[in-house]
């Protein structure tokens, strides 16, 4: 662990049912001003740990300490994290000015402060007139704006955030996800905060955890957990990605041959194989697929692919091919003036640089 | 569309593609609907119009219907206007000839014991007195009339002489006569007898004595000759018939009181009911010994709210154990909850008085532990502790379920968000938690109120004589009293008050903010 962790999971363990643990052996570190995002699918126990750093969940074994000092103990109102709830949690009865006022409020701050700090906290969420309102007056975004405003009034070091862009519409979310991290960076808070849509992840975070089945699958920066997935959970969840099954033939260094199971040989880069005669399953993302030979080194592998369908989606195209047997194998490529177009039905070559397809555990 | 643009721009009403007002033509579309929901609702309407708002409706009404007097004793009524009562003195003769003749025909049709039940809620002995005359009165000496009338012109033995005397322009001058033949006539009729065949009646005898007597201008040979023959006629003072009946005719109490009744609406049910009575000088208060209803509808209130307010108390944290705890248990803890719903009334107010009673349960456990000593057990029942356990116990689920299905309704983030604002678990509770069941808190204390104001059977059981609501005084009046004028201004006062707390709820509180769910 390095000794600049401002939160920390030691070992953390948890059960409900005392048979099966939620979260298993989670080791977690992250440093001050950091903007960690806990990936997942349901039930991979992110949302658990979150609720333990809150305090609204006890660790069953391990130790989660914050600034250095073990808080298991502490109950949650102590904890002095601000938490921001997928349903934003206002309160109805209290006006948004009101929300806002309760967390300085509970701490005995003096009104004159309190006041200055509210509109403060408004004005940052750009919510500046919307003070004397009630929740439900508002909408969807506006909510979640207060409840962000909400969990930073008091000056938390650290914020939780529990999936709170989940009920609002597309476009309103990639807004407020541009925001969140704004202001997340400019406070220079440390965030944790959880989702399972990966894009989301991808874009807010500076760190990523993929959480399955109770432990973290990976933690990287967004960019190498994209291109370089450790192993095949991670490849599969985060982004789109096609597989294929094999096993492997020849390793030579960081390059490794996979014979493919009807017989075709492709390039791969050998990340969790260790022998030859491994099964493995190699990912290529589908923006990493080469139909142009010459950019490809004169020795590499290629396959036959026939179209099987071609979208039209704006900036990009989807091509769906039929590849080594697999009807689910997809390319995409940039709509530019010199790109083909492809048509149903045709043949195809196609290949890759055995750096972009990873030969993963199968 | 150009057609309704048009017409906004000269200000006049939208109008559909056809020309017609738009407003017209949606009422239109929608009448068809309106009146199919009605016809759904129909049946239901017309049973809850018939066996409830009628009834009910009726029953109010005779807080204030007071026809008995009127129709009992029509002509006593018209004579007794002029009466002064501040005078002192008894009424004159005209009112003893009219009351003679009223309380013949009443006491014939048996009216006479009721009229006397509705005087005697007013005064008490008037009952018995009416009974009494009425025994009397077709006894009473004015047959001395009849035999000189007879002894004059034996003619006025027959019927016909008064039928064709009173049936022409010759009634005009005995009116008093020819209202006694009218009735006399009708009273044949309704018994299906030929008034031409009957003896003429005393009364008819001492109406036209009556009238004589005032040397009114009379025409024909038998009327003069008897008008000239009356002021030597041998006379019974009526008064002193009606004294011999009873001697409190001379009281001129009585006939206040009769004639204080005389209008057909009366004020004087609210009045008692109200703890005060009507007396010729206006409403006054009653003596301080006879006032009931006003401690009554007191110690209603006071009982009730006693009830609803415990009932908040030990309501709130089973209602939040429902709303909280896991699926199986809470469902077992309904099952409880719901369990005295499933049990009859009877028996569960039954249960308490075993459990309360000075040789019951709780005292014996007390005396067996040694806090209570076995000559000095406590009384814990037929008084006002008894009555608000027992109905607390009952009216506890209609207090427990609104707030159930608010809570229910209450996410536990909430609670969550203000801990991790930095609230106490007390200050969550009371500031968020508590102001979010609120809702559940009026309906159930709405609910719980306005049962608790209206029950009747376990004060009945348990309530003794401190712990018995207005409601168990209207039932006797209802049902053994019989004075259901009363009964009904009692429960109008009752209901026009539960509208009233309604009401002033509404302002506090807000209607809105109740849930039921």
């Amino acid at each position: 662990m390095t000794s600049d962790a401002f939160v920390e999971f030691e070992r953390v363990q948890k059960s409900y049912d005392g048979e099966t643990l939620v979260v298993k052996d989670l080791n977690l570190s992250l440093p001050k001003g950091e903007f960690l995002t806990m990936l997942g699918p349901s039930g991979s126990g992110k949302t658990t740990c979150l609720m333990m750093l809150a305090g609204f969940e006890t660790a069953t074994h391990g130790e989660i300490k914050l600034d250095g000092k073990p808080i298991n103990n502490i109950p949650p109102h102590k904890r002095g994290i601000g938490m921001v709830f997928q349903n934003y949690a206002l309160f109805p009865h209290m006006t948004v000015a009101e929300n806002l006022s309760f967390p300085l409020e509970v701490r005995r701050m003096g009104k004159s402060d309190r006041e200055a700090k509210v509109k403060r906290a408004l004005e940052m969420v750009q919510m500046g007139a919307f003070g004397g309102r009630r929740p439900a007056q508002l909408s969807g975004g506006q909510q979640q704006r207060i409840a962000l405003a909400r969990a930073l009034v008091f000056e938390p070091e650290l914020v939780l955030m529990d999936e709170p862009l989940g009920a609002l519409d597309k476009q309103l979310r990639e807004h407020m996800q541009f925001e969140i991290t704004s202001i997340a960076h400019n406070l220079g808070i440390t965030t944790v905060y959880v989702t399972h849509d990966q894009t989301e992840a991808l874009t807010m975070s500076d760190r990523v955890a993929v959480f399955d089945d109770g432990r973290i699958q990976q933690l990287a920066p967004p960019d190498e957990l994209y291109e370089s997935p450790q192993n095949s959970f991670v490849a599969q969840f985060i982004g789109e990605n096609n597989t294929l099954e094999g096993v492997v033939q020849e390793i030579r260094g960081d390059h490794c041959t996979v014979k493919l199971d009807d017989g075709s040989i492709i390039d791969a880069k050998p990340v969790n194989v260790s022998a030859v005669g491994d099964r493995t399953l190699v990912s290529i993302r589908p923006e990493r697929v080469e139909m142009d030979k010459t950019r490809l080194s004169p020795d590499a592998h290629t396959l036959k692919a026939e179209v099987l369908e071609f979208i039209y989606m704006g900036d990009i195209f989807r091509t769906r091919l039929r590849v080594a047997g697999s009807d689910n194998f997809v390319i995409k490529t940039r709509n530019a003036p010199d790109q083909r177009r492809l048509t149903k039905g045709e043949t195809i070559e196609i290949g890759w640089l055995a750096d972009d397809c990873r030969a993963l555990d199968a | 569309m150009a057609d309704a643009s048009v017409s906004e721009a000269k200000g006049g009403p939208m109008l559909a593609a056809d020309g017609t007002p738009l407003k017209k033509s949606l009422s239109r579309a929608l009448r068809r609907q309106k009146m199919r929901a009605l016809a759904l609702i129909a049946p239901l309407l017309v049973f809850v119009l018939l066996t409830f708002v009628l009834p009910i409706g009726d029953m109010l009404l005779r807080s204030i219907k007071n026809d008995i007097v009127a129709e009992t004793l029509p002509a006593t009524v018209v004579e007794l206007a002029d009466w002064d009562p501040e005078a002192e003195a008894l009424p004159g003769d005209d009112v003893w000839m009219a009351f003679y003749v009223d309380m013949w025909f009443a006491s014939e049709r048996k009216e006479h014991t009721r009229l006397g039940t509705r005087l005697n809620y007013e005064q008490t002995g008037v009952s018995s007195l009416f009974r009494k005359t009425g025994r009397r009165v077709d006894r009473f000496d004015t047959d001395v009339y009849a035999d000189q009338f007879v002894a004059l012109d034996a003619a006025w033995e027959n019927p016909a002489t008064f039928a064709s005397l009173l049936d022409s322009d010759a009634a005009d001058a005995l009116p008093v006569t020819a209202d006694a033949w009218a009735r006399w006539k009708d009273f044949n009729e309704e018994e299906g007898d030929k008034v031409l065949e009957e003896d003429v009646p005393d009364f008819l005898y001492t109406a036209l004595y009556h009238d004589l007597s005032k040397a009114p201008q009379v025409s024909g040979p038998a009327l003069s000759a008897a008008a000239a023959a009356v002021p030597g006629f041998e006379t019974v003072s009526l008064p002193e018939q009606f004294e011999d009946a009873d001697e409190d005719w001379m009281d001129p109490e009585v006939w206040k009181t009769i004639q204080l009744y005389s209008p057909r609406v009366t004020s004087g049910y609210f009045a008692n009911a109200a703890d005060m009575q009507l007396t010729p000088e206006g409403i006054q208060q009653r003596p301080e010994n006879e006032q009931i209803y006003g401690t009554l509808f007191k110690r209603t209130l006071f009982m009730s709210l006693m009830i609803t307010g415990s009932c908040i108390l030990l309501a709130y944290p089973v209602a939040w154990l429902l709303a909280n705890l896991p699926m199986r248990v809470a469902n077992l803890l309904m099952i409880l909850v719901l369990l005295p719903f499933w049990t009859s009334l009877l028996v569960r107010t039954s249960a308490w008085k075993v459990m309360l009673q000075q040789q019951g349960v709780i005292n014996d456990v007390l005396v067996w532990l040694g806090l209570v000593a076995d000559d000095a057990r406590l009384t814990m029942i037929n008084n006002q502790f008894g009555t608000i356990v027992a109905m607390t116990h009952i009216l506890l689920p209609f207090m427990i379920l609104p707030m159930y299905s608010v809570m229910q309704t209450i996410p536990p983030t909430y609670l969550r968000a203000a801990k991790s604002l930095g609230a106490t678990n007390w200050t969550a509770f009371w500031r968020v938690y508590f102001p979010q069941s609120v809702p559940g808190i009026g309906a159930g204390s709405i609910l719980v109120f306005i049962l608790a104001i209206g029950y009747y059977i376990t004060p009945e059981i348990v309530g003794g004589n401190t712990g018995t609501f207005i409601s168990n005084r209207i039932a006797y009046h209802i049902s053994s009293s019989l004075n259901w004028g009363l009964a009904a201004a009692l429960g109008t006062i009752l209901l026009v008050v539960v509208l009233v707390l309604y009401w002033a709820y509404d302002k506090i509180v807000g209607i809105d903010n109740v849930k039921l769910g």
